[in-house]
């Protein structure tokens, strides 16, 4: 078999790879780095990212508001040490990046320039118009051209990690261009694949988000963490999920019912004021506006359509101008995917699945319990975002973390020895397994989209908005029928080359260990908090859930779930509070007292 | 509107075929349905081997470039509908002008060769800590290059140019494009490191100004625009080399 060494190895080439890379190469310009990526890295998935980046710059705003946003935000399921890091290193890294020439948008004197976004108290939010995600993704890029050391493994897809002695030594992975299966050996490996959007049916996530580094870290022994909280963004466009970035509703954008009501004022969120109001209505979190969908649906005043029921965000008051200048994709999207003008017309949109808040578990430099295993951004869980994101908190998590472990990852991959020869052993061993069972098998009855289908339905049924221990357990019972009906999967495709009906089976067998663990870790807490809303437990338990799930991978293949207590430092846990009394009321900074050492 | 569609699609595979031939399908139509839509539905409900990348689905990410009835095209941002009125026929072919991987999917690493040729990254000459916080950008500066900022690399300029089909080794729209969007950049330093990389017949001198890159692309960055613009600064540089040897460079146009 052939084999390539590096000393770091990047599993994924978007914001957060991309960012660790360049990280690994600053610290030690000797290391040989590898960004091995199932797409070329502009095609990540970064790149849709499209209303901003938080970070501290402005005079009236401080960290500490920004962490007690986030942590509030989070329902107090974020690690404080993880969110203070991060609040402290947002503004470098996006100051670094301006540097690198991202063109973040101006103020008239040429300063950065910065927009309100949903549970930021303060304006903190860079942004390139509302394609921040884009300019960010292709500045990391062109800028990582510049690295001699960083070799990129452009369209190849990691199948295993390889694990010896308590350590991992880097993947097998299939080069798609020509079909080739290789061993790619490494003293470290750092994770940076993203989310998992797509184990549901309705989502803002590209093709390619299907839990891969997740699914890769699981089997490999490392925990994930949180995995039941699952963010379902309120503005998605019927039938294509096209993401309406919440920037339009710091803009002004508003929530519309069929009546033409700002139903928002119902759902404890503030009252309606014609100019946006920070922390209130249309500036609320995203679980508790997703959340107050599903009840004015309930209650009959959403709009039927062929593609579920719907709600109207009303941008026509802001102006062509305001429009074309602030928020141009937007307009463009509506255009182009759903034949509408926002300058004229209402837009429709429900909640779709956006964002994992869970991931592989690791600490605040990236590193995961399992050594030589690094992850950072969405696949990571470090956790910065608790029981609910903030929008525009995941943009810099994947800088400010990308950045860490990268820098981590250099310098533990500096103290390893080569990898041994074992490894190379379990490398052939999962060539003849991705032969036997998936390329060159014959005989098999069951269809990739089938089975795909059947898991998305039933993630959907039983791990939405609103959950039950009911139908949480059936909905576990059909994922274990779907695994065993997916041993049974036959490919039409048998050629090496690009072959990627190939890469779509391993991917679904990803997706279902990921979508396992999310109806594991649901199943298991017991108590509704964020994005997990449990209507047989509808209260927060802080007695018993003030703490991170943890889901391991048993050697059958089945999970157990534990739990890691939250890390508080300064803000005990609240209420969280939205509308007019998150105006009066000063955040509880510093309530207590930091331990001596 | 007919409720099915007939899709004509680009079949090879090296590992079977001597050349490509074509396969047909029948399709339904819904009126949200797009190219990729009906590639989708061959994929999931007939063939599985069927081969074409795409990822985003909102116009984006830049991979699902295809030529659709003859037209280099975003393919998840083409409605079957718009093509209703062709006999209900469409004709779906991977992007001209590059090697064939196998189907759909083309061999891109020659045009990944050539972005990095340009130096697509922001040149300094000096050091400027962090601590001393952003370079000013008015939004005016932001403007000047802004539109060529806009490219998502998905190639299909590089289909529409005669000059790509002809030359091979042409930088080609997008590289170029992206070249004076950091000679543009108030902040940048190395417009003449960049000169010295296309000002050949390779470079901006291969393009005879056709103008089909800025037709087709999708994010209307105007690539024609760009290469125009460079020839214009190119030859005023060789002027002024003439005129004044050691002097100004009119690489520098920067408000």
């Amino acid at each position: 078999m052939d084999v390539s060494s590096h000393d770091v190895l990047l599993v994924g080439g978007g914001g957060a790879g991309l960012r660790a890379a360049i990280a690994a190469a600053e610290v030690n310009p000797q290391l040989s780095i590898a960004v091995v990526s199932k797409v070329y890295p502009m095609r990540s998935h970064t790149v849709s990212a499209e209303g901003g980046a938080a970070g501290v710059i402005k005079e009236d705003d401080s960290l500490d508001e920004h962490a007690y946003d986030s942590i509030s935000g989070g329902d107090w399921l974020c690690d404080q040490d993880a969110v203070e890091t991060f609040v402290k290193e947002a503004p470098q890294e996006l100051l670094q990046l301006e540097r690198w020439g991202c063109p973040w948008s101006r103020e008239p004197n040429g300063h950065i320039a910065v927009r309100a976004f949903g549970g930021m108290k303060k304006r903190r939010t860079w942004f390139a118009a509302d394609k921040t995600g884009f300019h960010m993704l292709h500045t990391l890029f062109q800028t990582s051209l510049r690295f001699d050391p960083i070799t990129r493994y452009d369209e190849w897809f990691v199948t295993k990690l390889l694990v010896d002695e308590g350590r991992v030594q880097g993947v097998v992975a299939i080069e798609l261009m020509s079909g080739r299966i290789q061993a790619i050996t490494a003293k470290a490996v750092i994770l940076c694949t993203g989310g998992c959007g797509r184990i549901f049916p309705f989502t803002t996530n590209a093709n390619i988000k299907n839990g891969d580094g997740m699914a890769l870290a699981y089997r490999a022994g490392a925990p994930l963490k949180d995995m039941e909280f699952v963010q379902y963004h309120p503005t998605g466009l019927p039938f294509t999920g096209i993401l309406i970035t919440e920037a339009a509703r710091s803009e002004g954008g508003y929530m519309l019912n069929k009546d033409g009501y700002r139903y928002l004022q119902d759902y404890n969120l503030g009252k309606p004021q014609p100019k946006p109001v920070l922390r209130s209505m249309e500036l609320g979190p995203r679980d508790r506006l997703s959340q107050a969908f599903v009840s004015e649906d309930q209650k009959g005043r959403t709009i039927q359509t062929p593609y579920g029921s719907i709600v109207h965000l009303d941008l026509r008051h802001l102006g062509e101008k305001v429009i074309n200048t602030k928020l141009p994709f937007v307009r463009e999207l509506c255009m182009k995917y759903q034949n509408i003008d926002p300058v004229k017309e209402l837009i429709p949109v429900r909640p779709v699945v956006h964002y994992m808040m869970g991931g592989v578990s690791t600490d605040i430099d990236g590193a995961t319990p399992l050594a030589g295993l690094y992850a950072a951004g969405e696949v990571a869980c470090v956790s910065i975002n608790g029981a609910n994101r903030l929008g525009s908190n995941s943009l810099p998590e994947c800088l400010v973390f990308g950045a860490r472990a990268g820098k981590a990852a250099a310098l533990f991959a500096a103290q390893q020895k080569v990898p041994n020869g074992s490894v190379l052993a379990q490398a052939t061993d999962e060539r003849k397994r991705l032969e036997s069972q998936f390329l060159f098998k014959t005989g098999g009855r069951e269809r990739i989209s089938t089975i795909r289908e059947g898991m998305q339905t039933t993630v959907e049924k039983c791990a939405g908005i609103y959950r039950d221990g009911a139908s949480l357990a059936e909905g576990a019972d059909t994922l274990r029928q779907l695994q065993e009906r997916f041993a049974d999967i036959n490919l039409d495709d048998h050629n090496r080359t690009f072959n990627t009906e190939l890469e779509a089976a391993l991917e679904l067998g990803f997706m279902l260990d990921v979508a396992e663990s999310i109806v594991q870790c649901a199943l298991h807490r017991t108590e509704s908090r964020g994005a997990h809303q449990r209507t047989d437990f509808p209260a927060r338990d802080d007695k018993r859930f003030l703490a991170h799930s943890i889901v391991h991978r048993n050697p059958d293949g089945s999970s157990r779930v534990e739990l890691l207590p939250v890390k508080i430092t300064r803000w005990a846990p609240g209420e969280r509070v939205y509308g007019e009394l998150s105006q009066t009321n000063e955040p509880p900074q510093a309530v207590l007292t930091r331990k001596a050492g | 509107m007919a409720d099915k569609i007939i899709l004509e699609v680009a079949r090879y595979s090296p590992e079977q075929d001597t050349k490509p031939c074509f396969a047909t399908y029948e399709v339904p139509v819904h009126k949200e349905w797009v190219v990729l839509d009906a590639l989708n539905y061959i994929k999931d409900k007939v063939d599985g081997s069927l081969t074409y990348r795409w990822s985003c689905r909102m116009g984006i990410c830049g991979s699902c470039g295809m030529m659709v009835n003859g037209e280099p095209k975003l393919t998840c941002a083409t409605f079957l509908s718009s093509y209703a009125h062709n006999g209900n026929k469409i004709r779906v072919e991977p992007l001209r002008y590059f090697p064939v991987v196998r189907d759909l999917v083309t061999e891109l690493s020659d045009f990944l060769v050539k972005l990095k040729k340009v130096k697509p990254w922001l040149i300094r000459k000096d050091t400027v800590p962090l601590s001393q916080g952003e370079f000013l950008q008015t939004p005016e500066q932001l403007d000047y290059y802004k539109q060529f900022s806009m490219c998502i690399n998905c190639t299909l300029c590089y289909s529409a140019c005669p000059v790509v089909g002809l030359d091979p080794k042409f930088v080609g729209p997008a590289a170029i494009a992206l070249a004076q969007r950091y000679n543009l950049d108030s902040r940048d330093q190395g417009a003449v490191e960049r000169i010295a990389v296309l000002a050949h017949p390779e470079g901006i001198w291969g393009c005879t100004f056709v103008g089909e890159c800025t037709k087709v692309c999708p994010k209307h960055v105007d690539p024609a625009g760009a290469i125009q613009q460079y020839k214009l600064n190119a030859v005023l540089d060789w002027l002024t080399s003439f005129l004044m040897p050691r002097g100004h460079n009119s690489q520098d146009v920067k408000p």
